[in-house]
């Protein structure tokens, strides 16, 4: 290639990268509590659809039960707040880790299934989640349950935030859950990046692709795949427990909906490019758009989401993102770049 | 007189191997021809380009009739029938079933039918209701190129069908190419055991890395110039 | 006495879920693809009905052969437009695409439709029973059992005694070598999924005929359907009938001890086949 050295190329773009967080975290500061609220839906939803594109892009387990751990992570977060007395942040680490402990059983039962018969065996199992949700008496059964109001002012730091910015209590409630997400999506995009360039990424990607090359070159598929389960489960779980702070009340019809937790989800990394790093990102910007455009049409949003991502799937598979570097032959993250000189074995 | 099927210049490619490079050949009504070579030679891209299981760039007449652009269905109801490398039974069907679906598409009168088979090949009738791929490797060749009689073909292509057979067993299967030579079918054989291939054929192509590098009846041609087309000469 | 009637419901539960399943066995038996929008198409099916019953005035028992040849159009069409560019070794795009199918499915039917529920009135029938000792059973649910016997005989004659029958199996086997035999796949497979959406549309008028149904219960009815035809054990259509009924039981059970958990019985049920046989009931010999 002739472009400049790729040091300099490196520097350029995560000094871009840093600036363009440091706008986002100064969003709070500066926007109106709507802009926030927006880019905090915007946030976790690309949160969401990272860890499906981790999972289903790269790892080739096609989940239809992410809404499992978002559910999940949402009910012990509320469990964790009014049944144990713990901070809602704390209760979002719960969730996060409850969801990744029933990962472990679910994994257990869906690897048993493959392809297709994975998709649906996930899916019921998340049913499964919401109806066992559903008799969780203490957090109101089938009819759910709402935070106790006051519960987000007195998070973790939202007194300070309160005072230092001098806004409203609600205000700062919506800046520390905004932050959390912008860390939250940041940590996520840096983590799969150094992953998916790792040895145990590299092997996953040759899974993917190869499943008897992958295991000739001493990768162990299904132990990667199960570890990328519990990751990403834990990851989703953690989501969807912010999620709900935003949201205060929760019922299984809502905490553990396919629609918003993962056919969103889905049609966002579909329409991005499944199986790139930027395509999510790419997803939910046109997601976000399209949601802006279409908001008076109803159902007819979800009619053009799903009629696009049939059409990417027929057209383009690998999404805008993988147009975008077919036409230009421009990628700035390269994955698939040739690991050095395998040791000599 | 134009030869019944007529291919020149034919190219093939796999992705970016290119497989054939412009092979002519020529197949008159009645006739039966052998393609030799050793492996990678092009014989088995030779016929996948035929019945458009491959897409090849050139000229390929039927009686006149291009058939370049058919798909596999297509060619097939053109006339050209195949018994495929490695036989390629279906498992769910039985041995009769393998026989019928031969016919499925291409229902046309003429001297092969099931009984007709069966004649042929006795030892299929008693195991007509056996899965095709229960029988034996010669058995189940049996099956193959009686699935590839059943349309009635102008053109039947034998792809290597002695291929992983005991000696015993080719000579039987051999033993009745020339029934269906006298029943008006043109024949191409793909084989790589020359002495068989010499034996039935009217005239053989030798291939080479894609190409012809050698063509002639059995009686012209001398043993040394076949050794030298099938394993180059060395200079 | 009355776990005996609740087991005699729950096999005539199973009917209805077996008719369910019957069209996604089918379509996977041959070419290996699972729809996600099966139980959407159900959904819209009986939306047809009803549309037929509603401009000609007809019962539901003759609107369903006039909405049968439509859905087999739209099955043709959608199999060749659509889910053949998708079919190969790469599971992602099938999969994505009949998502995408089934969220664009409820959504149409949501804006044409409304949120509503509907029901397909058979009129005296409905109420109809036939008492057998202690037992009494719907005369509806009776005809929806007999009526997944016979479906499901019906296409086992299709698949093993008819020459088109021959061809999916034929092409199911190797494509490619079918195609030398002048079948083209695209076709069979229009043909396949065209056949499952006429008896999908059959399972949608005894599901309108039975209860209430609205543009959001398809996903619901696939999980039931998946459920059945993986306990049955894949590509088996008498397995997929055993499996509705495994199903209808362990949910009709479920219910007798608590309404809410008639669902969560079902599900359970799947998993525990599903975790002591892996294949399900009724595995074919060489899958």
């Amino acid at each position: 290639m002739a472009n400049s050295s790729p040091s300099t190329g490196r520097f350029a773009q995560v000094a871009l990268g840093l600036a363009l967080v440091a706008a986002l975290a100064a969003v709070p500061l500066v926007a109106p509590r709507a802009v926030t609220q927006d880019l905090f839906g915007i946030l976790t939803l690309l949160v969401l659809a990272m860890n499906w594109n981790m999972l289903a892009g790269f790892a080739g387990l096609v989940s239809v039960g992410q809404q499992a751990f978002v559910g999940i992570g949402a009910y012990f977060m509320f469990a964790a707040v009014i049944l144990w007395g713990m901070d809602p942040l704390v209760g979002v680490l719960i969730g996060g880790l409850a969801a990744m402990v029933f990962a472990v059983p679910m994994a257990f039962f869906a690897f048993r299934l493959h392809g297709a018969y994975f998709a649906i065996g996930t899916w019921v199992v998340a049913d499964i989640a919401r109806l066992l949700a559903g008799q969780w008496k203490a957090l109101g059964g089938g009819t759910g349950t709402s935070l106790p109001k006051g519960t987000t002012k007195d998070m973790f730091g939202v007194q300070w935030v309160k005072d230092v910015l001098d806004v409203s209590s609600a205000a700062a409630a919506d800046a520390v859950t905004y932050w959390l997400a912008l860390v939250m999506a940041v940590a996520m995009l840096v983590a799969s990046y150094v992953f998916l360039r790792s040895r145990m990424g590299l092997g996953l990607q040759a899974i993917r692709d190869n499943m008897q090359a992958a295991r000739s070159v001493g990768v162990d598929p299904t132990r990667l795949k199960a570890a990328v389960f519990l990751l990403t489960a834990f990851g989703t779980g953690l989501c969807g427990a912010l999620i709900f702070i935003q949201i205060t009340r929760v019922t299984p019809d809502a905490a553990f909906s396919v629609l918003d937790w993962t056919a969103f989800v889905i049609f966002v990394v579909v329409i991005g490019g499944i199986g790139t790093l930027p395509g999510p990102i790419v997803g939910v910007i046109v997601f976000y758009i399209l949601q802006r455009l279409l908001a008076d049409y109803g159902t007819v949003y979800l009619i053009v989401l799903g009629l696009i991502g049939i059409a990417i799937m027929l057209f383009a598979r690998r999404g805008l993102w993988g147009l975008f570097t077919d036409r230009t032959g421009i990628d700035p993250f390269p994955l698939r770049h040739r690991p050095p000189a395998a040791p000599k074995s | 007189m134009t030869a019944l099927l007529d291919i020149a210049g034919l190219t093939a490619n796999y992705g970016d191997f290119q497989a054939l490079f412009g092979v002519d050949l020529m197949l008159n009504a009645g006739e039966t021809v052998a393609i030799i070579g050793a492996n990678g030679a092009g014989k088995t891209t030779l016929m996948r380009g035929i019945t458009g299981i491959v897409r090849g760039r050139g000229k390929m007449e039927l009686d006149g009739t291009s058939i370049a652009s058919l798909s596999a269905p297509e060619v097939l109801m053109a006339g050209i029938a195949m018994v495929p490398e490695g036989r390629k039974l279906f498992p769910s069907l039985t041995v009769e079933e393998n026989l019928l679906i031969g016919a499925h598409a291409r229902k046309v009168a003429g001297p092969w039918n099931l009984n007709a088979i069966y004649d042929l090949f006795p030892i299929l009738k008693e195991r007509r209701n056996s899965p095709g791929t229960a029988l034996s490797g010669g058995q189940q060749q049996m099956v193959a190129i009686g699935r590839a009689l059943m349309s009635n073909p102008r053109v039947l292509l034998c792809d290597e069908i002695s291929l992983g057979l005991a000696p015993v067993i080719i000579r039987d299967i051999y033993a009745a190419v020339p029934k269906i030579k006298a029943s008006g079918a043109s024949m191409i054989v793909v084989e790589q055991d020359i002495g068989q291939a010499l034996k039935i054929a009217d005239r053989v192509y030798c291939m080479m890395e894609g190409r012809v590098t050698l063509t002639g009846t059995p009686a012209t041609l001398s043993r040394q110039a076949i050794h030298d087309a099938y394993f180059g000469v060395s200079a | 006495m009355i776990w005996l009637d609740t087991l005699v419901q729950g096999i005539l539960l199973g009917g209805l879920y077996a008719l369910f399943a019957a069209g996604l066995s089918l379509v996977f038996g041959i070419m290996r693809l699972v729809n996600l929008a099966h139980g959407d198409l159900i959904v819209l099916g009986a939306y047809l009905i009803l549309g037929v019953m509603h401009v000609t005035g007809l019962h539901p028992f003759v609107a369903v052969l006039i909405a049968a040849p439509v859905m087999f159009g739209l099955g043709w069409l959608l199999q060749t437009h659509v889910l053949n560019r998708v079919l190969g070794d790469d599971i992602l795009p099938p999969l994505l695409v009949t998502f995408g199918l089934s969220v664009v499915i409820q959504n149409g039917l949501l804006e044409s439709f409304s949120a509503n529920s509907q029901k397909l009135t058979a009129g005296a029938i409905e109420a109809q029973s036939v008492q057998l000792g202690p037992i009494s059973m719907g005369v509806m649910p009776l005809l929806t059992l007999a009526s997944a016997v016979g479906v499901i005989f019906l296409l086992n004659q299709l698949f093993y005694r008819t020459a088109l029958g021959r061809a999916f199996r034929a092409t199911s086997d190797d494509a490619t070598t079918a195609q030398l035999m002048g079948i083209s796949p695209s076709r069979v497979f229009a043909m396949a999924t065209g056949i499952a959406l006429v008896v999908a549309t059959v399972a949608a008028m005894y599901l309108g005929t039975r209860a209430n149904f609205d543009p959001s219960i398809g996903p619901a009815r696939l999980l039931y359907a998946f459920e059945a035809v993986i306990i049955g054990g894949l590509g088996s259509l008498w397995g997929t009938l055993a499996g509705g009924i495994v199903i209808g039981v362990a949910q009709a059970l479920g219910a007798a001890v608590n309404p809410e958990w008639q669902i969560l019985s079902g599900h359970i049920a799947f998993v525990l086949v599903l975790l002591l046989r892996p294949r399900g009931l009724f595995p074919r010999a060489n899958d």
